[in-house]
Parts: C-alpha cells; structure tokens; sequence
C-alpha cells in the first residue's frame, strides 16, 4: 500500500515542497529511504521506527520503502522525520490517509514520539499556501512562527500519536489571536538607543544623513571612538520594516536556524561577521548553497570592523550584491538567489596600531601606514557614499546629557524616505538612484553648482565621486524637505565625500 | 662647453661601485661613516674596506676602460662631470677630500652646472611626516620656486617628496640628488615626481654610475652632497637621531647655515627640528624666512594673504588652527551645528585654507589668512 505525505526542504531561503512516498509491501523486513537524503534524513529511520512503537502504533514488519521527491535535490535536515512516519502509518493503514492530502507536515521526532520544532517553517508556510495547502502541521514550537502566514491553517502536534486526529475536530489549529505585535527595531528589553550617543554632532549627523539615504558609510577613528556603538544604532533610525518585508527577513532568520521570539516579526537585523570570515560565508556559498552574512543581514545593516582586515577576495565577492541586491550562487547542482538589500556601514582603524597619524604614541613606519591606507582606500571604494573620521570623545563630552533619541531621528529619516519613495518609487532611495535620476532629482541652484563646480578642480573630484556628492545633497535636501539642493547641502555632502589617499 | 669627465675620476667612481657591498660592512650602522670612506684615496678605501677581493676590485678598476663607462652612460641617456670639469659645482668643492670626483645625472646639465650659491635652498626632513609637515615643505618649495631659489632634496617619500614637487608647482628649478644611479627613480613611489623633474629643467643627479644598486651607506653619502650644494639647509620635521640632523650636521660643518621648521613640541616628529632651533638654528616659519637669510632683509615678499574670509569662515578657521582636525572637534568646540560646520569646513578646503587627508581629518595649509578691521578683538565663539 501506498501513502504521500508533503513536507518541503529549504533551498537558499526559500522552501520547496518535498513529496514524501512510503510504500510498504510484503516481503523481508527492510526500510530503505531513497531520494539524495543527508546523513541526518537518513538517521530519520532509526528515529521513526521508534518514535513509531512509542507512540502506541505498531512498526509494520514488512519491507518499506520511503522516497523523497523530487528525487534529484538533495534533503538535508531532521524535519523529514514526521512526514515519513505519517505516510508510513497512512500506508500500514493505521492512519487516514485522506488528512495527508490537504496538510504539509514538518517537524523532528524524539524516539519517544514527540514532535521537536524545526528551522524555516515560515517559509514551508509560504510555499504550502502557495501550492494550495489547507493546513500545516507542525511542532507546537513552530506554530506561532508558522501562523505568521495568513490563510493557512496551522495545527500545533505535541505528540506523533495526534497525526492520527489530523484533520479531524479534536485537534485545534492554532489560534492567532495569541500572535503578539510585531517587534520594533530594536529587539531585546533594552534596545539601543542614539542617545547614547555623546557629544559626537558630526557622527550622529552621518548616521542620520546614512540612514535618510540608505548610504553606505565608512568610519575611521581610533578604537574607542564610537565605531561600533555609532553602527549598532543605525538600524534604530530606520524606518519600520513593512510587514512583506518583515516576514522576509523572519523566513531568513528561520532557515538559517535563528528565528525571532516565537509569534514576533523579526525587526531590522544587525550583522558584525568577523574580519576572519571566508567568502562563503559573507555572501553565501558551499554545497549546497547557503545563506551568508550579507543575506542575514537583508532589510538591516551590515557592519564590516576593521574593513582592511578583511580578504580583499571577500570584500570583492561584495560589489555585484552591494549594487543589485541580491547574489546569486551557481553550483554545478544548483544555482540559487539570494537577497541581501542591506545598509553597509564599514569601521576601520586610521593605520595599523590604531592610535593614528595624529597621535605621538604611533610609530607605525611609513610603508605600513601607506600599505593600510591603499588596502583602505582600494576596500569597496565605489560603493562607499559617505566617509568621515571620528575621534574618541573627550571627558567632559561623556559627561553632557543624552543625545536625541532615535525615535526622533527616525521620524525625519522616515519622512525623506518618503520623499525617496515619491520620486523614485516603492523600496528605492537615493543611494540606488542611476545617474540619470540623479541629473533629474539634484537641481541644483545657483550658489550650489557654484560651489560644486569649483570643487571639481580643487578637490580633484571625479566623475563617479561627482555623482556619489550629489546623491548625498539630495539626501540632505530630503532631510529638510526642500525640492531644490542648495550650497548648504552640496558642502555637507562635499566633507562627506570618500577621498583618495594623498599620491 | 661640452660636458665631460676625465678617465680618472670615471674609473674612481667605477671603483666606488664594485667596492659598494664591503663598503655597506663597514661603513657602520646605518652607513653613516661612507662620507670619511669616501675621502680616502684609491688604494687606502680598498684597503679600508678590506676582504680578499677589493685589491682584485682596485685592479680591475684601474684597467677598466673609461670610454665603457661613458658609452654606458650614454646609453641610460645620462651625463657625467668631474671635479676636473667646469661644470661641476662649485659648490660641492667646499668638501674637499670628501668632494665626489664625478657625477652622473640626468636632465638639464645646465642647471647643476650654473648653480648659484647664493640662490640654493637644501630641504630634507621625515620620511613619515605628519600632514603639517608635508603641507609646510611643499609651500615652501612652491614659494621658493616662485622667488628664483633652486631647491634640493633628496627625492625620498615624505619631506623630500613635497618639497620637490612644491617646486615644480612653484614652476622652479629643482635638484634631486639620489643614493643609487641617477637612472633609477628611487623610491620607487617617486617614479611620477622623477620623470617630473627631468622634463622640466631640473636635474638627477648620483656620484654612483647609472644603473648602480643602492646600499644603506649610498644615503649618508647622498646627505653630505645635498648638504653642500645649498647656501642653507632647511630640516622639516626630523625626529631625533634621524637622518636629516645628519644632513644638517654635514652642512653647519661645511659652514653652511641650518635652519628649521618649528613643531609641536609634545610631539615626537618634531623632536629634532626644535632641538635644532634651540641649538641655534634659523627658525623657518615661512619661505619669507628662508629668502630674508640667503638675501638679506627687504628680500621680495612672498608672503600673500588667501582670500577674504567672514566672521563664521574666520571662526571655524580659529578652531582648526587651535588644533580640531575633525569635524566633531570643530563642531564641538565651536557650538555649531554639525552640518554648518560640514559646509564651513568644505568652504575653507575650497578656498585653500585646509586640506583633509583621505578619512577626512582636516590640516592648516600655510595660506595667511588676510587682517581683519577688528584685528585684536577676538572674534567667533
């Protein structure tokens, strides 16, 4: 007798949906799993047989065979197992098989027959309403995560055993009345704040103007001098991801095995890989294809300290994902996309002991410091909008009253944003403006082209660098909400500006 | 007159070549005993330097043939002088034994032979130097370029560097003398700078034959020619124990004056140029200083005030110069909002009163800011 059960794998981060055959005829004992599944899916067996007799059902003594379709992708990942043993009992007819057609199953089983949850379950919950699923039936644990989707019916199992009642009135889907709000930016009881944030106007400034524009950004400053703290705090200006958003970057967080507080939205991530990281792991790779930092961090910030440090392999491989938004890994099996439309905001030391050229305690010999610089400069030069240099506060700036909040900050990022939105539709900003957006967005009035072109000669501007300071005017001018960009604005832009190392 | 060496001095700078490596061995650390190796006559340097092989070096040295070394200066397109020739600097005769007996270079002969002594300005200092540092040897380059003087360096990074390439923004004359062969744009980096100063009218110039390595001895040895072909030596930042108070030693002992480039005293770059000035030396604030020593008082003026500033420009100025580099720091100590003092700052860098480094840390250039009607009463927060 024959039993299909649907369970999905994740591909990239995405699910796609897995068809779970278990045949069981007779013959000499055997249960054979075929379908490209992984060390764990195989291990599935042993978990099934006995979470299967411990359940109170009966493990049929005949010759099983369960396959995994579609049988050239390969399976990974424990949340097989209570597919299996639902088809397995719909096929020795222990259970109805008629539930098995309208519910998606997932979750990992103990040998004691009870149900563990499993990573990307929001995502299974997506691709099972898109192929016309009436339910899922998931671990009690998975349930909030996975009634984030609407229209879909989630049934919480507690136990192997409730298969046998799916379907059926004795189990209750899960109710979403129990869903709370969706969490804000910052997650955790005490959420950062720019507050904290003392006696820096120029830093806070940046971020701001960073955060209006989604600009990526370059700090340089000795350790000490608010990098980090300055970065951890950018995603809190940002304006609320909406809730499409939002549950994208919560079906990221799932698959990758790190999902918000069950029944929350994941808020706007921050991610500070170490300078260690290979190029896999910053843009995704290996096989198959996985996730990397760049696409954990969609719809938040990414944070690279010490950007000289950082292979210049990985720091390339970032360019193409920095320009569209999303990287696409090509295997020899599989090519996959992911997205990682992320603020980039990058730290680094001004030479290599970190003290700087100002300071009289560095004696860091002159080719070292020129080499750092050139590393530096050469990082992601073309991608970087807006660098400034930041000192250490003094005493007496920690000692001054906190800074403004960044829930004020916000609301005037949110209303350039606005303005972004209205000129250059839904989801874009300044910063992915083309150049010839650019000509028709920055009219620039008198005193401003004035200033603009003289710049062009003396700071020895070029024609990409020309570009990235009207961007960021426009940016200033969104901020004040006028429509023309005057020579205020093209200034500030101007002490924004990238510069090239002295020859 | 046509350039030229004789055979003499020609084989005496060959020698100098081949005994390089054993002179490097004992020339002492850092090689700062070469310009006393360099004094001795042939057979006393071989000896000198010692080893097996340099009484095969002298040997073959005076049986080399000169007319090989001239085709071979011929073929790195350079020229060569003696101490026996009329263009060969005078100048560099006030070092006696230590003199070099030929040169090689590259560029305009003319220059080095028609060098007047009165008109001739030496600027070394640090290789890593600070922003002010660099800032203060190209204006000083620039300026003095611009009043008639010739400027010699040593081509090196840093100091050097600027002081050269003020020079020929300044649309002078200026000398590069070099430690290897004066084909070889050394440093490296320098390579842009070198062709520069030979397109321009300005000369290369090395006692080693083109194509000859350098070793740590070559640069001391450099120093005392550098030292010798200005009326004054001007030290822009130096440390202490560094190689340009070698130079500067080189020059008070030739009896040439020494001047030098105040710093801060708290730091570390500038230890040895206000030990200088305490010990004596000619305070160098500006070229003015520098022309007002080689020509006397009521020389050309060419200190010229920038353009007018206002009030806020003159305020954010203030505070620059009070030593914020940032833009935090001015905005801090100024009170004013950030991006006003963005913009501020972004004016003065247009107008010529800042420069900012490549993570936007703003410096004084040495441009004078014009008086004010209310000189005296101070102005700005």
């Amino acid at each position: 007798m024959l039993a299909v059960a649907r369970t999905f794998t994740v591909v990239g981060v995405a699910a796609q949906e897995v068809h779970v055959e278990v045949d069981v005829h007779s013959g000499l004992p055997a249960f054979s799993l075929v379908g490209l599944p992984d060390a764990a899916v195989r291990e599935s067996r042993e978990r099934v047989r006995a979470a299967v007799s411990n359940s109170g059902f009966e493990f049929p003594l005949h010759r099983i065979t369960a396959s995994l379709a579609p049988a050239d992708l390969r399976k990974a990942g424990p949340g097989f197992d209570l597919a299996i043993a639902a088809a397995l009992l719909a096929a020795s007819r222990q259970v109805s098989a008629e539930a098995l057609d309208r519910y998606w199953l997932a979750g990992e089983l103990g040998l004691d027959g009870s149900i563990r949850p499993v990573p990307g379950v929001l995502a299974m919950a997506e691709e099972a309403r898109r192929g016309g699923a009436e339910g899922i039936a998931v671990a009690a644990g998975n349930a909030a995560e996975a009634a984030l989707v609407d229209g879909l019916s989630v049934v919480p199992l507690r136990d192997l055993g409730q298969v046998a009642a799916l379907g059926g009135p004795a189990l209750a889907p899960f109710d979403r009345a129990e869903l709370t709000a969706p969490s804000s930016n910052g997650t955790g009881p005490d959420p950062p704040d720019l507050a904290e944030l003392r006696g820096q106007p120029y830093l806070r400034h940046a971020l701001e103007v960073a955060a209006a524009g989604g600009h990526s950004m370059l700090i340089v400053g000795p350790p000490g001098a608010g990098k980090s703290l300055a970065a951890r705090r950018l995603p809190t200006l940002l304006p609320p991801l909406r809730r499409e958003e939002a549950i994208e970057v919560t079906r990221i967080a799932s698959v990758c095995g790190r999902p918000p507080p069950p029944g929350t939205l994941a808020g706007r991530p921050f991610r500070a890989p170490h300078h260690t990281i290979s190029t896999a792991g910053l843009v995704g790779g290996g096989s198959p294809p996985r996730p990397g930092e760049a696409t954990l961090a969609h719809g938040g910030v990414l944070f690279l300290d010490e950007l000289g440090e950082f292979s210049r392999q990985a720091l390339e491989a970032m360019r193409q994902p920095l320009e569209d938004g999303s990287i696409t890994v090509a295997r020899a099996r599989h090519s996959i996309e992911l997205p990682c439309r992320f603020m980039l905001v990058a730290a680094s030391n001004p030479c290599p002991c970190g003290r700087g050229e100002s300071s009289d305690r560095c004696r860091c010999s002159e080719a070292s410091v020129r080499r750092y610089e050139a590393k530096l400069s050469g990082a992601l030069a073309d991608r970087i909008d807006i660098s400034l240099t930041v000192e250490q506060p003094s005493p007496e700036a920690l000692r001054l009253a906190p800074g403004e909040p960044s829930a004020s900050v916000r609301a005037r990022v949110s209303a350039a944003r606005e303005a972004q939105v209205r000129r250059l539709g839904a989801g874009r900003c300044n910063a992915v403006m083309t150049p010839a957006e650019t000509r028709r967005a920055c009219r620039l009035d008198e005193p401003a082209a004035e200033l603009l072109a003289r710049s062009h000669t003396r700071l020895g501007l070029s024609g990409r660098g020309y570009e990235r300071v009207l961007r960021v005017a426009r940016t200033l001018a969104d901020l004040e909400g006028v429509d023309r960009v005057g020579a205020g604005h093209v200034g500030d832009a101007l002490s924004l500006r990238r510069r090239q190392p002295a020859p | 007159m046509i350039i030229g060496a004789c055979d003499a001095c020609l084989r005496r700078a060959l020698l100098i070549e081949r005994l390089a490596p054993r002179i490097e061995r004992v020339a002492g650390r850092g090689g700062r005993g070469s310009p006393e190796l360099l004094a001795l006559e042939d057979d006393r340097l071989a000896s000198a330097v010692g080893g097996r092989r340099a009484d095969d070096s002298l040997t073959d040295a005076r049986a080399a043939s000169a007319r090989d070394l001239r085709r071979r200066v011929d073929a790195a397109r350079c020229w060569t002088t003696c101490r026996h020739h009329a263009a060969y600097p005078v100048t560099l005769l006030d070092l006696g034994d230590e003199a070099p007996a030929a040169l090689f270079g590259r560029g305009e002969w003319a220059a080095l032979a028609g060098l007047d002594p009165t008109t001739t300005a030496t600027i070394v200092g640090a290789r890593r130097a600070s922003a002010y540092g660099l800032g203060v040897a190209e204006e000083l380059g620039r300026m003095l370029a611009g009043a008639g003087i010739v400027v010699v360096s040593g081509l090196a990074n840093g100091v050097d560097s600027r002081a050269h390439r003020g020079a020929l923004d300044g649309e002078g004359v200026t000398i590069a003398v070099l430690g290897g062969g004066a084909d070889v744009p050394y440093p490296r980096r320098q390579v842009g700078l070198y062709r520069r100063i030979v397109s321009s009218g300005g000369v290369v110039v090395s006692e080693l034959p083109p194509g000859a390595a350098s070793f740590r001895w070559c640069f001391p040895a450099r120093n005392r020619i550098m030292a010798a072909l200005g009326k004054i030596t001007v030290v822009v930042e130096a440390a202490e124990r560094s190689g340009s108070l070698i130079t500067a030693g080189m020059a008070l002992d030739l009896g040439r004056s020494v001047g030098a480039v105040p710093g801060q005293v708290n730091s570390w770059m500038s230890t040895g140029t206000n030990q200088l000035l305490v010990d004596g030396a000619v305070p160098v604030r500006d070229a003015q200083d520098v022309l007002d020593h080689l020509l006397g008082a009521g020389s050309p003026n060419v200190r010229e005030p920038g353009p007018a500033l206002d009030p806020q420009l003159r305020s954010i100025l203030e505070h620059v110069e009070a030593g914020h580099v940032t833009c935090d720091g001015v905005a801090m100590a100024s009170s004013a909002p950030a991006h006003v003092t963005a913009t501020a700052l972004t004016r003065l860098e247009l107008l010529g009163y800042l420069t900012s480094g490549h993570t936007g840390r703003y410096s004084r250039t040495p441009m004078v800011a014009p008086e004010t009607a209310d000189a005296g009463l101070p102005s700005g927060a």
